[in-house]
């Protein structure tokens, strides 16, 4: 089967998420378009993996594994932390830093 | 025909029963109005992720997949909705205006129809190879050799997220 199956539904995964992230303004709502983004990055690492013939994709695949879980923990204390000290995780809101 | 279907009409259709359902649910995470469907939904392209690395021969990522996003990740999202008080139901609160949703629809449009272009310029025809199972001992001796310092930094990066975590949430 081709490669570009893969590579096009990968793509589309991740303009997916791309849209989330920018329309959404719910905090929880943007750290889930980020792991639709790390998905499709995941599975055009095995795809190249497997038209190389090498083992170094599933590998990195799972290193990108490990560091979405390590992501989203520290995402979500994040949020929890917005959350609690302004009643809201509008990330609308979040203006303090702005100039 | 082969040059729109490769050389195996099985996987592809194999591909297809699981890629039209993950685009469907994937557009429906990040449209749907309520917040727990949206994680619910982000369950069915997980689980088609996982699918499609066994297409791939990929069964050990395919397991660690299903095992740490929706076993734990997931769970992970939910407690947050829970934990900041989402409106379960219908919530008008979650989306931008429509004038950001559509910069950002303008913005997914143009970077696919790039990476389409990007995509068949390099690798049209290109096809898998028929024999493409990865075994689970191959991935653990890669891993435990060749890919041994990063393994262990990733062990690093755990614990520091993990007590980063903790200090962030934490009440004091």
């Amino acid at each position: 089967m081709l490669l570009t199956n893969f590579l096009l539904l990968s793509s589309l995964l991740f303009c997916i998420g791309v849209y989330g992230v920018l329309a959404r303004k719910n905090g929880v709502l943007v750290l889930m378009s980020i792991e639709l983004i790390l998905n499709a990055v995941n599975i055009n690492l095995v795809a190249f993996g497997v038209i190389t013939g090498t083992i170094s994709g599933h590998v990195f695949a799972l290193f990108i594994v490990a560091v979405a879980a390590a992501e989203v923990g520290v995402g979500l204390a994040l949020v929890i932390l917005i959350y609690r000290n302004r009643r809201s995780i509008d990330l609308n809101e979040l203006d303090l830093m702005k100039g | 025909m082969d040059a729109v279907w490769g050389d195996n009409v099985a996987q592809n259709i194999a591909f297809y029963a699981i890629a039209i359902p993950m685009v469907v649910a994937a557009l429906r995470v990040v449209t749907t109005k309520n917040v727990v469907h949206a994680a619910l939904y982000l369950v069915v392209v997980l689980l088609g992720v996982a699918a499609q690395f066994i297409v791939l021969g990929a069964e050990f990522i395919a397991a660690t997949q299903v095992l740490v996003y929706v076993g734990a990740i997931v769970v992970l999202l939910l407690f947050g909705v829970m934990l900041t008080r989402a409106r379960l139901g219908h919530d008008a609160e979650v989306d931008n205006e429509p004038a950001q949703r559509l910069a950002g629809g303008l913005v997914a449009v143009v970077l696919f129809a790039l990476m389409t272009f990007a995509v068949f310029d390099q690798w049209q025809d290109v096809t898998l190879p028929e024999e493409r199972y990865q075994s689970v001992a191959v991935v653990s001796d890669s891993i435990f050799s060749t890919y041994l310092v990063p393994f262990e930094a990733t062990s690093v990066l755990l614990l520091a997220a993990l007590i980063g975590a903790i200090v962030l949430a934490r009440r004091d």
